[in-house]
């Protein structure tokens, strides 16, 4: 449990620094690239869009101004004598038209008290009374003026440019109807985008044009932004009073800084933008607005592209890191793992070699007692045999005793002595070796746990081998491990290992062949790598058959297996003769 | 013909006794010393003695070791090893060293006394030979 959440850490602390590494510089880098990119792009759209209104200002300006100049001059050239016929001004709008299209709906010419005296145009005006018309009140005033835009007497949206004029003696008016269509049309081109719109409104907040999209707030808000704007731009020269003569060009002159911009946010949340700029000698105001969504547009597309792409890149990269990292701590785990087996494994070899060791000690420590107690009994046996002792007849049980003794001796001495020879460390030393004795002595050897096992040995030995050179007790290590593999191949049911040993091109050749359960192919590749076992931990070293394999190749033999699931397994080991044999 | 003079050397107390009785009984004379030490010690008083019987494993000075000074000092005399079976090598190596022959302990007492015979017979056909090479000397110079 400890452990799995060991490597479980481990792959949370991995995945946690590769992406704050990888996530980090990437966020970082868009993040800047990204703000300034925005910036920059802003600015240049609200730099255009400044621009723009600017230019449509000024032809709304040059519009306004123009339709001005020529009824001026027209009061100007013209006495009240003319100007009164009717005729005269029907000639004179007949030329406006003319020139200007539909722009000029009427002319007329009223008099102080309000009374027009002349008329021309489609409608029956001709004794109108404009003494209370507010346009009428501003004309009398100034030498020229350009009226908001109302309803008037025709209940139609309409404004009026005036040119006041004094001759013979009297004081008139000379005044022209500006077709709204034809101005709004002026404002209406002012299209950007999907939203981007513009209209103008007057500085008591009326709507001088049609706006094509409802302003999200109220007039008033335009006008307190702009009052703010040019409190804090006092640099910029306000044109207040008096038009200048040439009006055009003035306001040509009015620098950019009188364009206000500012962002505010509609009913949806959506931001927008409102452009703004004065008109009219400051009368009027120009507000363009557009949705910052559409306005930005690009820039938004853009961003949604960088995005997108920085999304499903942190994502690759996320999926990647969990991926690798998880493959990496698997690894790391098996190979843990693998180590901890080794580490069992080794310490299962150590284990047994101390086991060993303790019981050659234990036999050598235990042979010195009995081999005095055998002693003492000879020596008693040796008393009793003196001729001169007294007869009893005891005697012969006792000396039937003593016998037993020392059989009992001979047999512990067999027994540590096997021990002794068993645990001994190996002697590398070779001598020429007979196998057929050498594989009795480990047959007997081996005899005790076979039958324990319900397995029979069987020997079919060829007569005359020659010998090998070889180490008896490295043989013996050799043959002991494959015999006692047969056996445990075979289990508690029973069976039998056959060993056969014959003579074959200058080889000795051993077949152990037992009938167990037989190799699985998948590992018969793998039996003689160390620490292969397929014996559950504990039970074997997985070092057996590969101490064989090492010790068979030092002689130049040969050593092979033949398995069959279910059919048993035969190992074969190849000796080469004595070097004396071979000549 | 004299009875072997035999010496007994092994660090087990009670089967040097217990030996030394039974190769007594058989007409042997028999010293006894526990280690390698005490045994070059008693060589030194005893000139007599034909024959060491020597325990192989000893705390101390080992059987090899001992075996080489007897060999040194007395090369006349025969040492017959006595090993446990994890020492085979041990002795042989003895062997190679001069010694006579060796036995794996505990053993049968009739094979040691067939042994000690045989040790005492090559040892005085040995002093015989040595004899009559100095006789032969002797008798040359005489001539001479």
């Amino acid at each position: 449990m400890e452990a799995t959440e060991y490597y479980r850490t481990l792959t949370r602390r991995m995945v946690t620094s590769i992406m704050l590494v990888s996530f980090l510089p990437l966020l970082l880098f868009g993040g800047i690239v990204g703000y300034q990119f925005q910036t920059s792009y802003r600015e240049k759209t609200i730099d255009h869009l400044r621009e723009l209104v600017q230019k449509h200002e000024q032809n709304i300006d040059a519009f306004l101004y123009e339709k001005l100049s020529y009824i001026r001059v027209m009061a100007q050239h013209n006495s009240l004598k003319d100007l009164s016929n009717e005729q005269f001004l029907e000639k004179r709008l007949l030329t406006l038209q003319n020139i200007y299209g539909g722009v000029f709906v009427d002319l007329g010419v009223v008099d102080f008290d309000g009374h027009q005296i002349a008329y021309a145009g489609p409608f029956q005006l001709m004794k109108a009374n404009y003494s209370d018309a507010d346009w009428f009140k501003e004309a009398i005033n100034c030498e020229y003026s350009i009226s908001n835009v109302f309803l008037g007497l025709r209940n139609q949206p309409h404004f009026i440019v005036t040119a006041k004029r004094e001759s013979d003696g009297r004081q008139w008016v000379l005044r022209a109807t500006i077709d709204f269509v034809a101005f709004n049309s002026l404002v209406e081109n002012l299209r950007i985008g999907e939203t981007g719109s513009a209209f103008i409104m007057n500085r008591q907040g009326e709507f001088q044009t049609t706006p094509h999209v409802k302003p999200s707030r109220g007039n008033d808000f335009f006008l307190r932004v702009l009052k703010e704007s040019s409190e804090s731009t006092t640099s910029t020269p306000l044109v207040v009073g008096g038009l200048p003569d040439s009006g055009p060009a003035a306001t040509g002159g009015v620098p950019l800084s009188s364009v206000t911009v500012t962002e505010d946010v509609d009913f949806f949340g959506d931001g927008l933008i409102y452009v703004m700029s004065p008109l009219k000698n400051n009368d009027w105001i120009l507000v363009f607005q557009q949705g910052s969504k559409d306005a930005f547009k690009d820039l938004y597309q853009a961003r949604r592209l960088a995005l997108l792409i920085l999304f499903g890149g942190c994502l690759a990269i996320g999926i990647q890191v969990v991926v690798i990292t998880r493959r990496m701590v698997r690894r790391i785990k098996w190979g843990d793992s693998e180590r901890d087996k080794m580490n069992e494994q080794v310490i299962e070899a150590g284990k047994l070699a101390s086991v060993g060791e303790l019981a050659a000690g234990i036999a050598h420590e235990i042979n010195n007692p009995v081999a005095v107690m055998v002693e003492e009994a000879g020596w008693i046996d040796d008393i009793l045999s003196e001729p001169d002792f007294p007869t009893d007849e005891n005697l012969d049980e006792l000396k039937r005793a003593l016998t037993q003794i020392r059989t009992q001796g001979a047999r512990c001495k067999e027994i540590t002595h096997k021990l002794l020879s068993f645990a001994r460390k190996t002697d590398p030393h070779e001598h020429e070796v007979d196998i057929n004795e050498l594989m009795d002595e480990i047959i007997s050897l081996c005899e005790q746990r076979a039958r324990y096992s319900n397995v029979k040995i069987n020997r079919n030995f060829a007569s005359d081998l020659p010998r090998v050179l070889a180490s008896p007790s490295e043989l013996q290590q050799v043959f002991l491990n494959l015999i006692n593999n047969g056996v445990d191949a075979i289990g508690a049911n029973g069976g039998t290992v056959e060993i056969t040993t014959r003579s074959e091109n200058k080889y000795v050749v051993v077949d152990v062949a037992d009938t167990g359960a037989g190799i699985p192919k998948v590992n018969l590749g793998r039996i003689f790598d160390p620490f292969f076992t397929t014996k559950p931990v504990g039970k074997g070293t997985g070092l057996g058959l590969s101490i064989c394999y090492g010790i068979i190749k030092k002689l130049d033999g040969q050593i092979s297996v033949n398995s069959a699931v279910g059919m048993g397994t035969t190992f074969h080991v190849r000796i080469p003769f004595s070097q004396q044999q071979k000549d | 013909m004299s009875s072997p003079v035999v010496l007994l050397v092994d660090d087990e107390v009670p089967f040097v006794e217990a030996l030394a009785k039974r190769l007594g009984k058989r007409d042997l004379t028999v010293m006894s010393a526990f280690s390698g030490n005490d045994a070059l010690e008693v060589l030194a008083k005893e000139p007599k003695i034909d024959i060491v019987i020597l325990d192989v494993k000893m705390p101390g000075m080992d059987g090899i070791d001992t075996l080489r000074e007897i060999k040194k000092a007395y090369p006349l005399v025969e040492v017959i090893m006595l090993t446990g079976h994890a020492t085979v090598e041990t002795a042989i190596d003895g062997m190679k060293l001069g010694a006579f022959d060796y036995l794996m302990k505990p053993c049968e007492i009739d094979k040691l006394m067939h042994k000690v015979k045989e040790a005492k017979d090559k040892k005085r056909t040995h002093e015989e030979k040595i004899r009559q090479a100095r006789i032969s000397e002797i008798v040359t110079r005489g001539r001479g």
